[in-house]
């Protein structure tokens, strides 16, 4: 019974968060233009992550022991042409957008970061350029829970 | 409250500068509750980070709270020994952080 009730607690809760943070999420973004509703999405297949592609690589752990941090680095040298972006998505998490990186003049398509990851899932290394969008992605098997912990 | 900073480390090497920075940050996601309290500890991440090569941003990137706490970065730009970097943080609570070094 107790159980019952913390459990209810909880998922109101996280609803009221939520709400809260669209709310006040919102105008910060636009001074920042921090983009909202890319960083909202819940399902990769929100998300256009284009073909496979051996001309970009990432590099994540096969086996993470701490979800909290997984290291994942994504190289797209191996393109021709300019790299526009550099999109992180971690396909297991709640919002599955870690991170965008927008490349300007000069940058070289390589970046590295670590993620929090909950549960096990495929990691995109998705990179867009002129030309169109490709990915690349390997599966991280995570042994410890790191988000929300 | 994590300090406000950026640890940063430039490297030229055959062209290229090889960046790593370490910036310290809690990365609240929103989604964590207190265990004392039973509230929800508020989301506070950084959402923007910008990279500089002598004033001329190369790069900038939008974090999710699903980014570490205390988050490492590494990028490369093309530039010499010398170049000044510049990485800038902007969290959503509006805070900021920076630092700047000459590619060794």
């Amino acid at each position: 019974m107790k159980r019952r009730l913390f459990m209810k607690g909880t998922l109101a809760g996280s609803a009221i968060t939520v709400a809260l943070g669209a709310g006040l999420l919102a105008p910060r973004a636009v001074m920042a233009a921090w983009p909202t509703t890319e960083m909202e999405h819940k399902s990769v297949d929100k998300i256009t992550t284009g073909d496979a592609s051996g001309t970009v690589t990432i590099k994540a752990p096969a086996i993470a022991e701490n979800g909290a941090v997984v290291p994942v680095t994504v190289d797209a040298t191996g393109i021709d042409g300019i790299v526009e972006s550099v999109t992180i998505v971690a396909a297991a998490n709640q919002r599955v957008v870690a991170a965008i990186y927008h490349m300007q003049e000069g940058a070289v398509p390589f970046v590295s970061t670590r993620l929090k990851m909950g549960k096990t899932g495929d990691v995109y290394g998705v990179v867009k350029t002129a030309s169109g969008i490709v990915h690349a992605k390997t599966e991280v098997k995570v042994t410890i829970g790191g988000c929300g912990g | 409250m994590a300090k406000a900073s950026v640890k940063l480390r430039a490297k030229a090497k055959k062209g290229v500068v090889d960046i790593k920075c370490l910036m310290s940050h809690p990365m609240e996601t929103g989604l964590r509750k207190d265990k004392k309290t039973g509230g929800t500890i508020p989301a506070h991440f950084i959402q923007t980070v910008v990279a500089e090569k002598n004033g001329v941003p190369f790069l900038n990137a939008d974090f999710n709270s699903t980014i570490s706490k205390n988050p490492y970065l590494r990028l490369q730009v093309s530039g010499a020994k010398g170049d000044k970097i510049r990485v800038t943080w902007t969290d959503n609570m509006g805070k900021s952080g920076t630092a700047e070094k000459a590619a060794k």
